[in-house]
Order: C-alpha cells, then structure tokens, then sequence
C-alpha cells in the first residue's frame, strides 16, 4: 500500500481494513496522530486528507482517497502555520493531547470559511473534545489565526 | 460536647503520626540532611550542586521531580530554578529525574492532617510539621493535591540560588574575584572587568568545592521571569505535535500490547481461550496479568482486535452488581456502624432543629471516570540485569518499587523514563496499568513491549470518583441561617487508594468530608458527620477528591438555608465567613460580576458558591440563560487567592480549565453499572464539556494570602453548585443530583 504523507512517499504492508491511524502511528512512527477513542468522538486522530480534516481512526487503509497532511505538513517549529502561531500566542495547550487535532480542524476550518463567528467555530470545532478545558483559548486562537491569515 | 470530642480524635492522630516518626528512624534520622541523588553516576567533569541542578561542560539539567500532566508544571519548576540561577530555562534541558527520596512532597501529608486549611493554630501547625517530616523521611514523591507549587516554590529557588552561588565561589577559585564583587547573567558568572565565563565551563569545579548553601533568596520586586507572563516551554512542542508522550514511546523491535480485563473490577477469571487470539494476524503471545489476560502483536490494532477474540469466563465480584443496588447500600450506610467522622461540630446542632422548622435535602453524585485523553499506555524493556520503563505517572517511587517487587532486581537497577501525560485528572496516582506492562514484559526478556489500554478498557477499568450522597437538615430564622447539619456518605477513598499504593493510614477518612468539615463558616449550630459505606469497586482519586461531590452538596443546602431565609446568597455568605482571605475572593466576585442578587431578568438565573479547598479559597459566580435548545451558561466570573502567582497565564488556564472539569462533568457525565460493567465505554456516553458549551470566563487571582498555593483543581469544587444555583434562580428548579442533564437539558 502506498501512501503520500506531507509530500513523502511511504510504503507499508499492512491489512486493507486496517484504521490509517494505527497504520501512521505503529506502521510509520508518525506518533503526532494521536489515538483516544478510535470511535470519531474526541477527534485526537484528525489529519487532512486531500486537504480535508478526517477522523484517521475511521478511514480503512484502503479507502485513502488523497494525499495525507499531518501536523508536521502543516508546520514546524521553525517553520510556524498561521494557526500554530496563534495557538502558541494564546498558549492554548495543557496537556496538548489533543492539540494536533484541534489545529488541523482549525485549519480546515479557516481554509473553508476566513473570517468565522463564534457559531461557526462551535459548528465545526465541537467534534474536538478537550478534557482540560482549553477552549476558551481555542475560540481566542481560532479568532486570531483568522485574523492573521486575512492579512497575508 | 462536640469540641472536646474533636479534640480528643486529634490527639489520637497526633500521636500515630509522633510514633510514626519517631519509631520508624529515631532522631538521628530526622535531622539527618537528604542526600543527593544526582551524585551517584556524575562523571569526572560534572557537579550536581542540588538535587535538581546538573551542570556538565556539555549543558544544564534541571530536574523537574513533578509530573506534568498538563497542568504545566514542568515548565513552572523549571521557572522556579532559573529564577535565582539567572539562566534562560529554554537553554537547559528538563529532566523528571528518578524517584528519590530527596523529591518527598510534604505539603500534601501535612496538608491530609484532619483540621481546614484555613486554621493555623497551635496544634494544626505541630501536626503538620510532624507529617512534612514523616513524608520526608519516607521519601513520599508524588504529584497531585494541587501541592507541586505549595510544597516545591521555595526548594526550587533555593536549589538555583545555592547553584548560582556554588558556581561564583568556583569562578571566585580560579580568578581570585572575591565571590561578593561577582555577578551572574544568563548562564554565565561576570567578573568586574566584564570577562564573561560559561557555567558548564565551570562544572568541573565546582564540583570539586562543597556548594553553597548559605543562600538569600531574591524578594519579588528582583524577579525577571516569576509572575510575570511567560511561554510555557512545552508550548511549541504542543502546537507542532513534537511533544513525545508516554504513549507515544517507538523502539526498536518493540512489540505491541494490550489487556483485557474483567469488567467487573475486582472479580477473578475461571477460565480463558486464546486460540482464536492466537490464530490472528500479526499476535505473538497471550500472557495472563493482573485482573485479565494481555496480546502482544505487532501493532496496536492487531493487539485490540484479539483481546475482543479472548473467549473468558469471568467470577463476577462481591460488591452490588448495579447503581440501583449500589446507591442503596450508600442510604443505608447512614448509621452509627459506618460513622467515620465529625470533624465540624459546633454549637448544638440537635437541640436547634428540634425547636425549629426543619428543612432537609438529599443529594447525589454520581461515580465518573478519569477518562484522560491520552488512555494509559507504558513501555517496559526487561533484561537479565535492568528493567526500564517509560510511562506518565505521578508516582515513579511506588511505579519503581513495583518493578523491583515483579522483577526480583534491585532498585538500582530500575530506570524509569517519566513522559508527559496527556491529562490524568488523578488517573495516574495508580500505577495498574504499568504493573501489567511490567508483567507482560517479564515473559519476554530483551523485548521491549509498548502496552495501551483501548479507550474501552480505560474507561471500563477506571478507578472511578466514587459516588457520594448527603443529606442535609437546617434551620433558619430572623433571616439567617441558624443550623446546619451535613452527612456526607461514601466508601472510604483513603481506604481504597492508600491500599492499593501505600498502607492505609489511621485516623478517620478526611478526603470522605473535604469540601465540607473545611469550609471557613461560622453557622453557629454547624456539623458536618461522614460515614464510609462499605467498599464496591476500587475507587480513585479524581480532581479534587472528596470536595468535587461535598462543595456541590454544601454549598448547594447551605443555598437553600439561604433562600428559604430570605439573604442575600453573597451577604449570607459574607457575614458566615470571618476567614479575610476568602471574604475578600466573595467581595471580589461580587465586583467583577457587579453582583445585585440572583435575579437577572427573565429567563436568566445567577447563581453563587464558594470553596475553600487545597488551601485556596474560590468563588464563582455564573449567569444562565433559557433558551429553546435548553440551558445555555453565558458567564462564569472566578475569584481566587492562592498567594502569590509565579505563573500568571498558566495559572488563569488552570482556573478556567478546572472550573470547565467541573461544569462538564456535572452537567453531562456519570458512570452507571449494570452487572458489575461500567456502561459508558467511550466519548460518545461521556464527553464531559464541548466547545458549543463553553461560556466566557472571567478570572481574577487576587495574590494576598499569606501561604502559596496550587491552582491544578481549588475551582473545580464550587462550579457544580454554582451552576445549579444559577439554574435554581433562573427555573425555580433545585437540583439536587448530578449529572443535571438528568434533569434539565442544555443547549
């Protein structure tokens, strides 16, 4: 099975029916996918597929449909997205379990809809649980990532 | 009368504890200086001038001996340190270093002592002085309590200062400056010329020199980094998905494990198969462990998906198989047999509500999970000579102890690599789950082997808060509230969780009636009596224990009394409360909420509580809305004093992250049994709070109390009653069990 993730090819033999979350985390070590629940409630597995947010523990390893982004793909630490600078300036995470998710939602989000309202944000954000209690910080960030990205 | 009899429990304990001290390492050993973990294994070069100061020619380690479970305490400790070691903590390298007795957390033993956080007298303090040396000298290090702060601010700054001054008299040794006319600055020591020297090029050196200890620390106004707002140093890591966590631990050869268990915890197995387990793809083992049988495949999925092919016949567990039967046996637990304390007991509680118009209550809360984001996972490489282990935990001496228990080996030989957790909320004061992997690990030497739990098991195989009922009879008059009589009942948390971690420690259950017995009132006709029903299932430690169900019980009858007397929730509360640092939480909630009484206007409600736990006093004030989706919560309004505040944004996320735990959890959240399984196994039956219904939050530490406390859970407890007293002025409708989504929808 061959998968494209953030621009590289990988290669893994692993069973068609096997969750693309499980194949990243234990077949290619890309651990930044996060695993809580496998039943698409806490959205911790989120990665873009063909640009758009998915849950990887609900797509079978066969129905990839596109490219993979994960947040590697989005930016690093030396090379920030627009979204992970917002969530640094508000200092969003605690635990940060769930951040790669909750920014990879965001920034689906963003790229669908620049300038959201709080509704909007509750809309699609809501899917991304957060047991510490981060989402004031969320809105605040999700807010000013908007913002910056209308700027550019 | 009452107060003699609280006198007399308290001589009790303070004897245990006095015989605990003292027979158990006689003076020499309480005098005796902790030793220095670092010491052993320095190489020639290297100077640990503390226990939490490394300094190599190759860089500075700080040890960091308190979990971070996302309460940032990592970054907090390391603040701490480099605030008198004049170094910029992103150039030093973080390290939870290993169990050791010189980690000891003595707050927390101080602070378990049966008397409120808020009295300091004679014999609170002599206890308390007597637990810190009793935690010391068994080397107690663990994380939780809210005391990482409280019990470390001090040690760490002292550590960095005595560093510092250890490296100028190694500097003052080469140049001859004497160390007075030195002057350090970011990693660096200054000589009057303006010669810069590196510490690690001083390491060797210092050393060699005994360090020094004789140390003044800076006062407030000296401070460049403390409680001013600063980036936590995981914060990067966290928004680029660079943070390893202990589930996320990759090594070479490793395999993948994971357990299944008897979903009626406690119970033994009869029986298993494993031959369709064994027949799947990728498995390469089934191993019985602790309370069930473990796969170990190659992958994680190949691993969950044979545990669901396990054929077990599982002996159902002793205790009451369903919450109907266990709710039952907590009613019926309400006499003098399982009477475990009366730590509140003032005025004459009887022979006011005997003359008077009697108003009662009975309220409940329900058992909940942990249900930390990141489900329980640990690595174990067993070899002939060493066991290592990676793993989140707050309890590395008791995880380290385990070890050498299961494996024969030495202490010594036991290395434990503590990873950041994704959340535990208390989950991680257990270490069942690392004992398993230990176990699975041992019938495999040289391999290592990742076990994770499936979200399934981590919820079906939690050590729930358990449930908890009071009832509650009062009296008022003359527009006051006269007596007030609590009975707070559920099995003993000490019990459970000290037996499975510690020993069980004498004295009654203070955690059973925290949140309750410890509130700073003055009612004159005031008791609060706890009764620990027998044991169900193994209970645990949830965020603020015992006072997450208590305050909601409390403060929610103390608003009834209020109510049906006709005060003013706030000015009641005010004139009860003599305690300056919590009337001045109250009057600055007030403000900030510009408080005029609980009504708000029409389809709106407010509603008011306040708790004084892990020595903070909180109050909270919030506003709710009725809408055609149900209950909306528009603002919560938080007032908190926790002295002073080294960390000031992260301390604002604490309070609205705990106050967001303690609205989510009531309003969304149980745990039910049926058959003796939990029926919630995952998110979509308990989510605890969503982003739609988050309100806005308003937070003000007010930094005037004289003791410094932690923030990690003090605003847990009163956002539950504050809720449902907002819904009470906003419905007429007093709720009086949780989760209120039983009884109210929410939008």
């Amino acid at each position: 099975m061959d998968l494209t993730i953030n621009g590289t090819s990988h290669t893994v033999d692993l069973p068609d029916d096997m969750p693309l979350l499980w194949a990243l985390r234990d077949g290619l070590n890309i651990t930044s996918v996060k695993y809580g629940c496998g039943i698409a409630q806490c959205g911790a597995c989120t990665v873009h597929i063909g640009g758009e947010a998915v849950r990887s523990c609900q797509v079978a390893l066969a129905d990839v449909w596109g490219e993979i982004t994960t947040i590697e793909g989005l930016g690093t630490p030396e090379a920030l997205h627009a979204v992970q600078e917002a969530w640094i300036e508000h200092q969003v995470a605690q635990c940060g379990y769930c951040q790669s998710g909750q920014i990879l939602q965001a920034a689906d989000l963003l790229a669908r809809n620049p300038e959201p309202t709080d509704d909007d944000i509750d809309a699609v954000m809501s899917g991304n649980l957060c047991r510490c209690g981060t989402y004031p910080r969320i809105r605040a960030a999700v807010h000013a990532a908007a913002s910056a990205m209308r700027e550019v | 009368m009452g107060r003699a009899r609280t006198i007399a429990r308290r001589s009790f304990l303070i004897g245990s504890a006095a015989i605990l001290g003292g027979v158990a390492f006689g003076a020499y050993f309480v005098s005796r200086p902790t030793p220095n973990p670092l010491l052993d294994g320095l190489a020639e070069g290297e100077a640990a001038l503390t226990p939490f100061v490394r300094i190599t020619p190759d860089g500075i380690t700080l040890i960091v001996p308190r979990a971070d479970v996302g309460q940032g305490i990592a970054s907090t400790q390391a603040m701490l340190i480099a605030e008198e070691l004049d170094i910029d903590p992103r150039t030093g390298t973080l390290d939870p270093g290993q169990p050791h007795q010189a980690y000891f957390n003595g707050i927390i033993a101080a602070e378990s002592m049966p008397f409120p956080a808020w009295e300091h007298g004679a014999v609170a303090n002599t206890v308390r002085d007597v637990m810190m040396n009793v935690a010391r000298l068994t080397g107690s290090q663990f994380t939780g309590g809210s005391s990482s702060v409280a019990d470390l601010h001090e040690t760490l700054r002292r550590a960095g200062a005595t560093a510092r001054e250890t490296l100028k008299a190694a500097a003052s040794a080469r140049t001859g400056v004497p160390r007075a006319d030195l002057r350090t600055e970011d990693g660096h020591v200054l000589l009057p010329d303006g010669t810069r020297i590196a510490y690690i090029e001083l390491a060797a050196e210092a050393a060699a020199i005994e360090p020094v200890t004789n140390v003044t620390l800076r006062p407030a106004s000296d401070w460049t980094r403390l409680g001013k707002p600063y980036q936590r140093l995981d914060i990067v890591a966290k928004s680029t998905g660079t943070q390893e966590y202990g589930i996320d631990v990759v090594l070479p050869g490793m395999l993948h494990a994971t357990v299944r268990a008897n979903p009626g915890r406690g119970g033994a197995m009869a029986s298993y198969s494993a031959d369709a387990a064994l027949a799947m793809q990728g498995v390469r083992s089934v191993v019985t462990v602790n309370e069930g049988l473990a796969v170990s495949a190659d992958n994680t999925w190949f691993a969950f998906q044979a545990a669901q092919a396990l054929v077990v016949e599982w002996v159902p567990p002793d205790y009451p198989a369903s919450s109907t039967e266990m709710w039952q046996a907590l009613s019926d637990a309400r006499t003098d047999e399982f009477r475990n304390s009366r730590l509140r007991d003032d005025g004459d509680v009887e022979a006011t509500l005997a003359a008077a118009s009697v108003i009662d209550a009975e309220y409940r809360a329900p058992f909940l999970a942990h249900a930390a984001l990141e489900p329980l996972s640990a690595t174990v490489l067993v070899e002939a000579d060493r066991v290592q282990i990676w793993t989140a935990t707050q309890i590395p001496a008791v995880v380290r102890d385990a070890a050498v228990a299961l494996t024969g080996l030495d202490p010594s030989q036991v290395t434990l690599h503590v990873l950041p957790a994704g959340g535990s909320f208390g989950r991680r004061l257990d270490h069942d789950y690392v004992v398993q992997a230990i176990q699975i690990a041992a019938t495999m030497p040289g391999t290592p082997i990742k076990t994770t739990w499936s979200r399934e098991e981590d919820m079906t195989h939690d050590y729930p808060r358990p449930l908890h009922m009071a009832v509650g009879r009062g009296a008022v008059g003359n527009g006051r509230v006269l007596a007030y009589d609590l009975d707070s009942i559920s099995p003993s948390l000490i019990s459970s969780w000290f037996g499975r971690i510690f020993i069980v420690p004498p004295g009654p259950d203070t955690m059973l009636v925290w949140g309750a017995f410890d509130q700073p009132y003055a009612i004159p006709n005031y008791r609060v009596t706890g009764y620990a029903a027998p044991p169900m299932m193994p209970v645990g430690s949830w965020r603020s224990p015992g006072a997450c169900s208590n305050s909601f019980f409390h403060e929610s009858f103390l608003s009834e009394l209020i109510h049906a007397a006709g005060a003013d929730p706030l000015e009641e509360r005010l004139r009860l409360i003599a305690d300056s640092d919590s009337r001045r939480v109250l009057e600055a909630v007030g403000e900030m909420s510009n408080w005029a009484g609980a009504d708000i206007g029409p389809g709106r409600g407010r509603g008011i509580a306040f708790a004084h736990t892990h020595g903070v006093p909180v109050a909270e004030v919030i506003d709710v809305t009725m809408t055609d989706r149900g209950i909306r919560i528009d603002e919560v309004w938080i007032a908190a004093d926790c002295g002073t505040v080294f960390d000031p944004v992260n301390a604002e996320a604490q309070l609205t992250g705990a106050a967001i735990f303690g609205l989510g959890h009531a309003m969304n959240c149980e745990l039910t049994y049926e058959g003796h399984a939990v029926q919630q196994t995952n998110f979509d039956a308990f989510e605890g709070m969503r982003l739609h219904q988050t309100p806005q939050f308003h937070t003000r530490l007010l930094g005037r109390a004289e003791r410094v406390r932690g923030l990690g859970e003090p605003a847990t407890a009163p956002a539950a009653p504050a809720l449902a007293d907002a819904i009470f002025a906003a419905t007429g409708e007093r709720l009086r069990e949780m989760p209120f989504s039983k009884s109210v929808d929410f939008a």
